[in-house]
């Protein structure tokens, strides 16, 4: 039920992502601040932004879930989840290689980005725990619902919070990597955040259809022992 | 409904003062890791931005304790079967709850702040008091909230020593930012709120934020 329209989607984003990658190498000009390792802004930047709103999608789905009742919402929240924190490990690398290039240190706490960031990954890690030291199947959708409703509110929060105490210490311009792009990098990063958004979405659904057929197939066995019993 | 969270808040209450479980070992912990900041820093007195962080940092861990033993009884003596046999709305129980630790935080505060103004504070607790006062209220309101919420969601589950910790330190970095900055003036040696306001607006927020949250959510844990 969830493959449909896997195949189409797995093509574009593979053809998405070359391009992407294309750009970043070949058409997006080096920084002239901070010469070649700026690019890792290109995967850093659109990870944590769709990492980010996974974590909201997963709240939202969770919302939808304890409204409806519905058990196959809490597998897509639990599944956009678990995808939002392979993300997000992969966010927390590359922000420490980028910092340590550009600023020397493995980690900076004077940007509350990737600080609050870091809260927020160490909160939805608890999700695991929580999720599987509940038994019952259906107590488990309801309270990892609960906890994904609670987080999903808990992230802007926490980015206001961490900026508040950071601005005040360290008073920051928009810097060189955010507000204003010129062009090209512009273009390439607007299609490196497509590229992501897209393999979210694939590696989304492919989970899911897993996780279905996995059930199904248990679902199929024990019958399958009841009718030999 | 307030009568019924009234009901269930008298008798945590009444198991409160007789077991003395949660406020006497809440104390406890405080006052042991006063002294264990005293000899892990090594200084005899804390000012400024060292002593709100000891201060808060250690009322947050204190409250961990609270946290984790708001349910207990309901859990290990299944009390909560009686729960939720009565007829009564679930977000009642969450009222109680939250009453219920906001006051074995006061409790605590009251001998903890005091405790850390003889022990390690530099700079005299009382000209900080009026205004510390407010900062504490705001912020037990907002642990007691999401206190609450936390320990419903760690009930059920098997490794719920485990959770509870895990869940609330993070979820509390917000409020930890806002007190600890608002208290960081009052406990430095001239002693003058700044940013006061701001910073209480923000503690307001997170509390209006998890207070809705809980309330909104609340009813769909402990129903079966």
């Amino acid at each position: 039920m969830y493959s449909k329209g896997l195949k189409p989607l797995s093509i574009a984003t593979v053809l998405l992502l070359a391009m992407a990658l294309a750009l970043v190498f070949f058409y997006a000009p080096n920084d002239a601040d901070q010469g070649f390792i700026q690019k890792i802004f290109y995967v850093h930047v659109p990870l944590a932004i769709v990492a980010l709103c996974g974590f909201v999608a997963g709240g939202v789905m969770a919302i939808k879930h304890l409204r409806s009742g519905d058990r196959s919402w809490d597998a897509r929240s639990y599944v956009a989840i678990h995808m939002s924190i392979i993300f997000g490990t992969a966010v927390l690398i590359t922000g420490a290689i980028w910092a340590k290039a550009s600023w020397g240190h493995w980690w900076v706490w004077d940007e509350p980005v990737l600080v609050s960031f870091l809260v927020v990954f160490l909160l939805y890690c608890v999700y695991y725990p929580l999720r599987f030291s509940i038994e019952d199947p259906d107590r488990q959708a309801r309270y990892s619902s609960v906890f994904a409703i609670a987080a999903g509110a808990f992230v802007p929060i926490n980015f206001a919070a961490v900026r508040m105490a950071e601005s005040f210490t360290h008073p920051r311009v928009l810097s060189q990597t955010g507000g204003s792009l010129p062009g090209d990098m512009r273009l390439t990063f607007l299609v490196c955040i497509a590229a992501v958004a897209l393999l979210f979405v694939t590696l989304w659904k492919l989970e899911l259809t897993a996780k279905n057929a996995s059930m199904q197939l248990k679902r199929l066995r024990r019958r399958l022992e009841e009718a030999a019993a | 409904m307030i009568g019924t969270a009234r009901a269930i808040l008298r008798k945590d209450l009444a198991i409160e003062l007789r077991t003395k479980e949660s406020v006497p070992a809440m104390t406890l912990f405080t006052v042991t890791v006063f002294v264990l900041f005293h000899f892990g820093l090594d200084r005899d007195s804390l000012d400024g931005e060292l002593a709100s962080g000891v201060l808060w940092v250690t009322l947050l861990l204190a409250a961990v304790i609270g946290v984790s033993r708001l349910f207990a009884v309901e859990r290990e003596q299944g009390g909560i079967d009686g729960l939720l046999l009565a007829p009564v709305d679930r977000t009642a129980l969450w009222v109680a709850k939250a009453a219920a630790m906001f006051l074995y935080l006061t409790a605590l505060e009251l001998v903890a702040v005091p405790a850390f103004g003889i022990l390690l504070l530099g700079p005299d607790l009382l000209t900080a008091l009026p205004v510390l006062i407010p900062i504490l209220v705001a912020a037990n309101v907002g642990l007691a909230a999401i206190g609450a919420l936390v320990s419903a969601l760690a009930a059920e589950t098997r490794a719920h020593e485990l959770i509870v910790p895990l869940l609330l330190l993070p979820l509390v970095v917000p409020l930890l930012i806002a007190a600890a900055s608002a208290t960081e003036p009052l406990l430095r040696a001239d002693q003058s709120p700044a940013d006061l306001g701001r910073w209480l607006g923000l503690l307001s927020l997170y509390d209006v934020v998890f207070v809705l949250i809980a309330v909104a959510v609340f009813d769909f844990l402990l129903d079966d």
